[in-house]
């Protein structure tokens, strides 16, 4: 019964028969025709695609190369809202005057924000002098860190200096708005977003493909050997994934030692290969003892080849799927990462790094950089994965039903 | 089983059987059913194209028909069991059953039907049974749901029902799990949970396909006695005519959707109306008869019609000389038991032959038999655990792998399903050449490439093969490419591992004439592993019969069909389907 049903699903024997012709369609080829009558997954494959373009766009420098530049005015708004009222300290246009509130002495900011301790601590520091006999210690230790030297001031006063040279030559050029709106020091949130999605999902795919390919191999060397071979690979397996994933993480990061986008590809990727691994290592022991595997051991068909050469292909699809599926992942992992501060570099922009500047922006009501980089992510993320389950409907059922039947 | 009926005298069956005559209005009646499948959204396929056929009351009618031609989905029409998502059944056909058309009836009260009115048995006892409930269980459930029988009168009805189908110790076994049953019993339990609340029709599609000889010729005597029994109609689906001709009342013949031919037996397998009819009752190998070639459908449906052909002598004589000397072949399989434990199991226990240069010795036996075991360890796919293989004075079985290796190409093995045994991402080109490949036959990939259309026209297929996929190929073509990649490496043993066994009837004699025309030419000897006893009598010179491992019996085909020896091997040659003796 099972065959008879499954000679009625397949009408490429019947219809390929009487039109002769000489290249047919791989299974690969009937996979992307079920692939592309699918809608949602093909909105969602195009919108992946944008994304991707913008990336490979981003870093090859033709688009988003001057995010760094600052361009409008602090937390410029977006401009569909329209420039901000002179409401507070903090969003006045007078550029100049700002920066020297940001840049002089942190005193006189203080005198501008009211402290709902201030009264308290002011009564403390009064008091505090008073009972001098009873505890001396006290202001002896205050008087040491009166002395204590800043060892960062002369730095720290050099980027005063040539930020304030650097602002007053492009203090004319600012915009009061901008399309996205602006960040701490103006920068365009529209630039910055593009910028970050290439970190992202450069991260992301990067990352998703190494994790892959030691999955992949971890799990077809354990599956097709078998044995012992088998055991260690469990065994270390087992072992891995019994650490917390996030403690595996930042002991990675700190034998690394060093940050940047590459250490991000390479802990996660280092960290994330174990489900790929149990997959695989399940299709490889399903498929060893398949007719045709057996059947390429009777031509003479050597290990390597039946594993690589033949199995492969077969198990393809759902290294293919495991593989979207660890992209979005990792996007995310890279976006947390970054928010924790273990990510990028501070001179690196990616969504996670926008997310943490954010953090302390919307305290002061500046929603804008949040939204962008939060939703740029939702996009690209809900995108890859319906595209994922488009991809995983494209490639499994039939295929699966034609091999056994 | 035709020839024997053409040829049987009138007199002879006249009085073993009175013609049945059908009581009133039939069980069933199917009109003018059209069934079309969805492929995607433009195209649809017509599965079954208009057919009308009665089933009568108390009585056993036979649907007969190879892969493709509509019978399983006629049968699942009846249940109401098609997958609504893609199957179309035109509205005007009518499937009557008691006055009602089920082809219309709502879902709800087709449920009512199927199991109490109408229930059926299915090819595979192992995956119609939840392995992880007991069978009791299981076949109480049936009864509570359907007959509102209290839990202790379900376990008394499911002993009768499990003494009914022949279960041995149905107190105990009703407790067992259906892992802990044979094949056999688990189509038993299958059966008695069909039967369990007197069913006016019972489906059974392909119910013995899967099973072994010997089994398949209990249950099929269990059917027949539970029809009889029970008063009910049996609607029995089988590619097997030899089955049909034991067990039916009324023979059904359908081809591609349609039926070819309709009637009483007797009238289908004496005088057959039908080309196609005709054709299927001759292409399957007899025991009585050997032509050189078997006719296959072609002959028939083109009107050439049967030429007569010489018989062919088979058995080997002791001057033959041999290729393949077997000694004392053992293998065993290890399971663990307890920690440090090892309990064997001996697969194959010391077999000894030899296998003469361009003949065929037919391995014959019942799974697990050990006859698969023999050759795979023979093409070192399992490793042997005693015994040697002597090659051209060489023992294959004990040399290194890179010393096998230059043999490897010599012995060649064609697997049971051409579904599987062929790489689906491979083009057909790229199948045939990788051996070539492999073994450096062949300069060039020009050179190669024109050996491969060479094969490919050898065994039957066009060129235009060579670029396409397996998928896109029937099962008899399939075998033809494994046999065509097997040629490729020029082997002087091809062994056959029930290489026919999967295919159609007619698919099959087109590839057993392959099998003897590259013999003929090439000289090869096959072993050819078969559990089909009519398959194996027709193409081998000599016969072993294995049973647990073991050598039961080897002699010439001829003799040992003849004549068996052993008590096993007349056993097996009588669970033999002998198909229409009218009913003897």
């Amino acid at each position: 019964m099972a065959t008879d049903l499954a000679t009625l699903r397949s009408p490429a024997r019947t219809a390929h028969r009487e039109v002769p012709h000489t290249v047919s369609p791989g299974l690969w080829t009937l996979a992307w025709r079920r692939l592309r009558s699918d809608r949602v997954g093909m909105v969602s494959l195009a919108i992946v695609v944008v994304f991707i373009v913008m990336m490979i766009l981003s870093g090859t420098g033709l688009i988003a190369s001057d995010w760094a530049r600052e361009v409008g005015v602090n937390y410029a708004p977006p401009s569909f809202i329209g420039p901000e009222q002179a409401t507070g300290p903090l969003a006045t246009p007078e550029i100049g005057a700002q920066t020297q509130g940001a840049a002089g002495a942190p005193l006189e900011f203080k005198s501008t924000v009211v402290d709902p301790l201030g009264d308290v601590i002011s009564e403390l520091k009064g008091e505090r002098p008073k009972p001098a006999v009873e505890a001396p210690p006290p202001a002896s230790s205050a008087a040491e860190e009166e002395k204590s030297v800043d060892p960062l001031a002369d730095v720290m006063a050099d980027i005063r200096k040539g930020k304030g040279k650097a602002e007053s030559a492009a203090v004319e050029d600012r915009k009061a708005t901008l399309p996205l709106g602006g960040d701490k020091w103006g920068r365009d949130v529209l630039k910055k977003t593009i910028k970050g999605s290439e970190t992202s999902i450069f991260v992301g795919l990067a990352a998703a493909v190494l994790a892959t390919a030691l999955g992949t191999l971890f799990g077809a060397i354990a599956g097709y050997y078998g044995k012992w071979v088998d055991d260690f690979f469990n065994w270390f397996y087992s072992v891995f994934s019994s650490i917390p994933d996030l403690l595996l993480i930042l002991s990675v990061a700190a034998v690394l030692q060093r940050k940047g986008t590459m250490t991000i590809v390479l802990i996660l990727g280092l960290t994330g290969w174990t489900g790929v691994f149990r997959l695989m290592r399940a299709e490889y022991l399903k498929h060893k003892g398949r007719e045709y595997v057996q059947a390429a051991d009777a031509i003479g068909a050597s290990n390597g080849r039946r594993m690589f050469l033949h199995i492969f292909p077969n198990v393809s699809h759902v290294v293919l799927v495991q593989l979207s599926i660890l992209v979005v992942a990792f996007i995310k992992a890279e976006v947390i990462l970054s928010f924790l501060g273990f990510g990028v570099p501070v001179d690196v922009v990616s969504w996670g790094s926008m997310l943490n500047e954010a953090q302390n922006e919307l305290i002061l009501g500046k929603w804008w950089q949040l939204a962008a980089a939060g939703t740029a992510m939702a996009i690209l993320v809900t995108a890859f994965s319906l595209f994922t389950d488009a991809l995983r409907d494209a490639l499994d059922p039939k295929l699966k039903g034609r091999i056994r039947a | 089983m035709s020839a024997k009926a053409e040829t049987m005298n009138e007199a002879t069956f006249a009085s073993k059987r009175p013609a049945h005559v059908p009581s009133g209005e039939p069980l069933i009646q199917v009109r003018d059913l059209r069934i079309s499948f969805r492929l995607d959204r433009h195209n649809t396929f017509e599965a079954v194209k208009g057919i009308t056929f009665d089933i009568p009351r108390n009585s056993t009618v036979a649907l007969v028909g190879e892969s493709g031609s509509g019978k399983s989905v006629t049968s699942l029409a009846i249940l109401g069991l098609l997958p609504p998502e893609n199957s179309v059944i035109d509205p005007k056909s009518q499937i009557l059953y008691g006055g009602r058309n089920l082809v219309r009836l709502p879902p709800a009260e087709l449920r009512k039907l199927r199991g109490a009115d109408i229930s059926m048995i299915f090819q595979e006892p192992m995956t119609s049974l939840n392995p992880v409930f007991t069978v009791g269980y299981q076949l109480e459930e049936v009864l509570q749901l359907h007959m509102g029988m209290t839990g202790r009168q379900a376990h008394k009805r499911a002993v009768d029902l499990l003494r009914e189908v022949g279960i041995p110790e149905p107190e105990r076994r009703i407790k067992a799990y259906p892992s802990q049953l044979s094949g056999g019993q688990q189509q038993r339990v299958m059966i008695a949970m069909a039967i369990a609340c007197e069913p006016k029709l019972l489906i059974a599609d392909e119910p013995t396909t899967a099973l072994d000889v010997t089994i398949q010729k209990q249950i099929l005597d269990l059917i027949a006695d539970l029809q009889k029994r029970h008063q009910m109609s049996v609607l029995f689906i089988t590619h097997d005519l030899a089955v049909v001709g034991e067990i039916a009342d009324y023979v059904v013949v359908m081809r591609n959707g349609e039926i070819r031919e309709q009637g009483p037996a007797r009238a289908v397998f004496e005088a057959p109306q039908d080309v196609y009819t005709k054709a299927l009752l001759q292409c399957r190998p007899q025991l009585t008869r050997r032509p050189m070639r078997l006719p296959v459908i072609d002959d028939y449906i083109q009107g050439t019609g049967p030429q007569h052909m010489e018989e062919r002598h088979r058995g080997v004589r002791a001057s033959d000389p041999i290729v393949l000397d077997v000694k004392n072949l053992g293998k065993s399989f290890f399971s663990r038991e307890g920690l440090f434990g090892k309990r064997e199991f001996k697969a194959v226990k010391d077999v000894s032959f030899k296998l003469p240069k361009g003949k065929t010795l037919g391995l014959v036996g019942e799974s697990g038999s050990g006859k698969t075991t023999v050759g795979l360890t023979l093409m070192r796919l399992h490793e042997a655990t005693t015994g040697e293989a002597i090659f051209e004075g060489k023992d294959l079985l004990s040399m290194s792998p890179a010393e096998f290796m230059q043999y490897k190409r010599r012995i060649q093995i064609i697997f049971q399903n051409p579904y599987a045994s062929l790489n689906p991402r491979f083009t057909v080109g790229q199948i045939i050449t990788e051996p070539m490949q492999i073994h450096r036959i062949g300069t060039n990939a020009q050179e190669r490439t024109d050996m491969a259309f060479e094969l490919l026209n050898k065994v039957g297929l066009s060129e235009v093969s060579f670029y396409k996929y397996p998928h896109e190929f029937s099962g008899g073509q399939r075998q033809r490419i494994a046999i065509a990649r097997c040629l490729t490496m020029k082997p002087d043993i091809l062994i056959c591992d029930e290489s026919v066994s999967a295919l159609d009837v007619s698919v099959q004699a087109q590839v057993l004439n392959l099998l003897q025309d590259l013999q003929d030419e090439f000289g090869l000897s096959y072993i050819f592993i078969s559990h089909d006893l009519a398959v194996v009598k027709y193409i081998s010179d000599q016969v072993m019969v294995m049973n647990n491992g073991e050598i039961v019996e080897i002699a010439d085909s001829d003799d040992i069909y003849r004549n068996p020896h052993q008590p096993y091997t007349k056993r097996l040659l009588a669970s033999i389907p002998k198909g229409w003796q009218g009913h003897a």
